[in-house]
């Protein structure tokens, strides 16, 4: 997949992910929502052959993505750090059934980070997946975004293992929490 | 006592095995998802099939499978079978039902006001909460309260309808444990076994 997104704008890592999901079958995708993931989530609803479906929680997300599983359907779950412990005993419906996960996650609380709420769950989040027994991957620079999710999705889909994708929060940019003046 | 109020709440009278049994009669292609605890041992006593996918875990999860699932089947009629403590731990799940409408689906609560699997204590259902209240005020098209057997059998076919889901059903049941009957709790060959059963492969 061509990947000439750095200088891009606004940037094409989005797209390139979804294509990457696009080629790997994805037929629901699940979230709840994040700044970081909003042109993924926009691409998702206005694909007509793509479920799509707004979450209350995270958790919820795991248990649809079972569900889309034993219905044949292969399923992506998106969320933002700090949903990922909500996420964690709900993780045992996965290992216990050895059902494929795939979720990507936009990291906060780990670099420029403004808001110090963030940063308990932010810094705990790739341990906590560990913890499950998640295999936690991760995308440091937009040019590799369809690389790491391709073999997330490989990881998961063929491999029947439970994959979580780490967006780092450095290239998704800082939050603007005040218009500049 | 405002305590010796809400503990006059009534509870239901139907026998739980009975009750899902008369449910899953002629069954046809249903496929049934059960939540936790009673549920998945009433929906086991009712017939074993491949078609069943029992959880013993993933507590307030069982809605949110049987959405994905019947997302996926969208030809299929899909029953969520579980009781009123597993369905209280997701409320959110059924907000999230019923704005993502899936005609072929209906979440079956089978309440009895209490936590049997672990003692008995009352449940918020017990204290009080109207589950189907909250199923309405979510959005779900369909919202029924079943309290015997009767109205079991006219519920029934509504369980196969395609076309006006997504399905609420409160079925008030009476409290107490029947003996155990245990489905078998290998995730693995239960997901495989199901997911055969729909004609796909097992990796």
């Amino acid at each position: 997949m061509s990947s000439s997104t750095r200088a891009a704008s606004p940037p094409d890592w989005p797209l390139d992910i979804f294509n990457t999901l696009k080629e790997y079958g994805v037929a629901q995708i699940s979230y709840v929502p994040d700044a970081g993931h909003s042109r993924l989530i926009n691409l998702a609803h206005d694909d007509e052959a793509i479920k799509t479906t707004v979450l209350t929680t995270e958790e919820e997300g795991i248990a649809l993505c079972a569900g889309a599983w034993i219905g044949g359907d292969r399923s992506v779950l998106l969320m933002q750090s700090s949903g990922v412990g909500n996420c964690v005993n709900m993780l045992s419906l996965m290992s216990s059934c050895r059902m494929p996960l795939l979720t990507l996650v936009t990291m906060r609380g780990e670099w420029a980070e403004f808001n110090p709420w963030q940063i308990p769950m932010g810094s705990a989040a790739s341990g906590a997946f560990e913890l499950m027994g998640v295999t936690v991957l991760r995308i440091q620079s937009p040019d590799e975004s369809a690389e790491v999710v391709s073999a997330g999705a490989s990881l998961a889909f063929d491999g029947d293992r439970q994959v979580a994708v780490l967006l780092s929060q450095r290239m998704l940019g800082k939050k603007k929490w005040v218009k500049p003046r | 006592m405002g305590e010796a109020k809400v503990m006059s709440h009534s509870f239901g009278s139907l026998d739980r095995r009975e009750a899902v049994k008369a449910l899953l009669a002629d069954r046809k292609d249903l496929l049934v998802v059960t939540g936790l605890g009673s549920p998945s041992y009433d929906v086991f006593a009712a017939g074993e099939h491949d078609g069943n996918f029992y959880l013993w875990g993933a507590m307030g999860g069982a809605a949110m499978v049987g959405l994905g699932l019947a997302l996926a089947q969208p030809k299929r009629p899909v029953v969520v079978v579980t009781g009123d403590g597993e369905q209280m731990m997701g409320l959110g799940s059924l907000l999230t039902v019923a704005v993502r409408k899936p005609r072929n689906f209906t979440v079956a609560v089978l309440d009895n006001g209490h936590f049997g699997e672990t003692g008995m204590q009352l449940s918020h259902s017990g204290l009080g909460v109207r589950l189907s209240v909250i199923a309405q005020g979510a959005g779900f098209p369909s919202v029924t309260e079943i309290v015997d057997l009767d109205g079991i059998a006219d519920y029934r076919p509504r369980l196969h309808s395609l076309s006006d889901g997504p399905r609420f059903a409160r079925i008030k049941i009476a409290p107490g444990n029947p003996e155990r009957v245990l489905p078998p709790r290998d995730g693995v060959f239960v997901k495989s076994r199901f997911r055969k059963n729909l004609g796909y492969s097992v990796s």
